[in-house]
């Protein structure tokens, strides 16, 4: 099928940068969202000029390296999904299809659709971790957690940081990301003990990176690749405000 | 906004009982409803809660300006191609929106019936009080007055419909089972506020 590309190119993170339309023939419905990039990328090989930069990894949707801006949503039309795992049989012969990064003040643009996460590890090496010296690998049942508390910390810790819901959010906020490291942490006994001190350098970092303030829209439940419940975010809510009233 | 916005909910119910009473039969509302606007024109704590009303509007608005300002500064450079309004509520989105209509509403209201009540010579009705109720009458005979009101009445429903379950979320309510129930509860306390405020110009301007 025929597709026609409207993407957003930029050189550097300086330069001003701007829509430019491509046309590609014989798009596959079998092809990834991805593979359709590397035609377009071989055709502009091919004429010398300068590829389409985008981040990707594991193409198998676990990674959270992808991420665009696809028609105006958010690894595109489909949810719940990464941009490595929508497929060209979700659009039309003859679509145009709009491509542009994902854009927040924190997350700048490296170049075309490549933009910095870097605000994410700043956030996790706030306090997104257990600063006790674990030693060697304990024996499994030597603390136990029931299944229900592993499971539920185990659905936040299926965060892959892929960005979307920054993306998605009209205030681009960074809520869902950051509370399910908090959330996660704060589940299990051996997170437990800093959570205090933690929910607050997190939730700071998290500020001073520019992001802003989560207005409950839930649009990034929506988005996110691993489902992650924006009850995560009402429990950073519960952890930060518990924590300010007891922390010194 | 979640602690402001609850007290100002809180506030929406104490209103609404109170307007309840204006759709008594007309002799026996006129009664009732001066009786009621003379006895919380006289009492202290309702001067004090006025004033902590006053002072929760005008924190909501500003801090809400604030969060706008934030907002526009961590965005950065806008989408060309936006069709993010496809996975959440319109209204979730337009808070603000809906608050200056709202905000635009309580100027006319407090103008209309507050500074009237307070500050300019009223004439009495049979017990004594000041005839609120005549103002009252008499504002809400003017068709298009009742559409101001109607219009507002939706803005605020809709500002409800949200607000009242983010600011749970904003305090940290994060266990499923009652974030549904507030979920209900949100949707009742939205209906019955938003049906009462709508109901009662309706009723004033056929009745009289």
């Amino acid at each position: 099928m025929k597709i026609y590309l409207k993407i957003w190119r930029q050189d550097s993170p300086a330069t001003p940068g701007a829509m430019k339309n491509y046309e590609l023939d014989d798009v596959s419905q079998d092809m990834s969202f991805l593979e359709m990039m590397d035609l377009l990328n071989e055709s502009l090989i091919q004429k010398s000029q300068r590829v389409v930069e985008f981040d990707h990894d594991c193409r198998e949707g676990i990674c959270g390296q992808c991420g665009m801006m696809i028609n105006g949503r958010a690894h595109g039309p489909l949810t719940h999904t990464t941009t490595c795992q929508l497929h060209m049989r979700s659009f039309k012969d003859g679509d145009t299809i709009y491509i542009e990064p994902f854009r927040a003040a924190a997350f700048p643009i490296v170049r075309d659709l490549k933009v910095d996460r870097k605000a994410f590890d700043n956030i996790i090496q706030a306090g997104g971790f257990i600063s006790a010296s674990t030693g060697q690998t304990p024996e499994a049942n030597g603390i136990l957690i029931s299944h229900a508390i592993a499971e539920a910390a185990f659905d936040a810790a299926a965060c892959i940081g892929c960005g979307a819901c920054v993306a998605t959010c009209k205030n681009s906020s960074a809520d869902l990301f950051t509370s399910a490291k908090i959330t996660q942490l704060a589940l299990l006994p051996q997170g437990k003990v800093e959570r205090t001190e933690r929910v607050i350098a997190m939730v700071d970092q998290m500020d001073a990176e520019g992001f802003g303030h989560c207005t409950n829209t839930e649009a990034c439940e929506v988005e996110c690749p691993q489902e992650i419940s924006v009850l995560h975010i009402a429990r950073m809510n519960y952890e930060y405000n518990k924590a300010l009233i007891i922390s010194h | 906004m979640a602690g402001t916005g609850l007290f100002l909910c809180f506030f929406l119910v104490i209103h609404l009982l109170g307007n309840l009473q204006l759709l008594l039969p007309a002799a026996e509302a006129k009664e009732q409803f001066n009786w009621y606007s003379h006895l919380l024109a006289g009492n202290m704590l309702i001067k004090i809660i006025s004033w902590v009303l006053l002072i929760s509007i005008i924190a909501h608005a500003v801090y809400a300006l604030l969060l706008a300002a934030k907002t526009k500064k961590a965005n950065g450079t806008k989408y060309v191609y936006d069709k993010r309004n496809e996975v959440s509520p319109w209204n979730s989105r337009n808070m603000g929106l809906l608050g200056t209509v709202i905000l635009i509403f309580l100027v006319i209201h407090l103008k209309d019936f507050w500074y009237v009540a307070d500050f300019t010579t009223m004439a009495l009705d049979k017990q004594g009080y000041k005839d609120m109720y005549s103002v009252v009458v008499l504002t809400f005979h003017q068709w298009w007055y009742v559409l101001i009101y109607e219009i507002s009445f939706i803005a605020l429903g809709f500002h409800l419909l949200h607000g009242f379950f983010s600011a749970a979320r904003t305090l940290g309510l994060y266990h499923p089972k009652y974030v549904k129930i507030v979920r209900y509860t949100g949707w009742l306390y939205t209906a019955f506020i938003t049906g009462g405020f709508m109901l009662i110009p309706i009723v004033v301007y056929f009745n009289n």
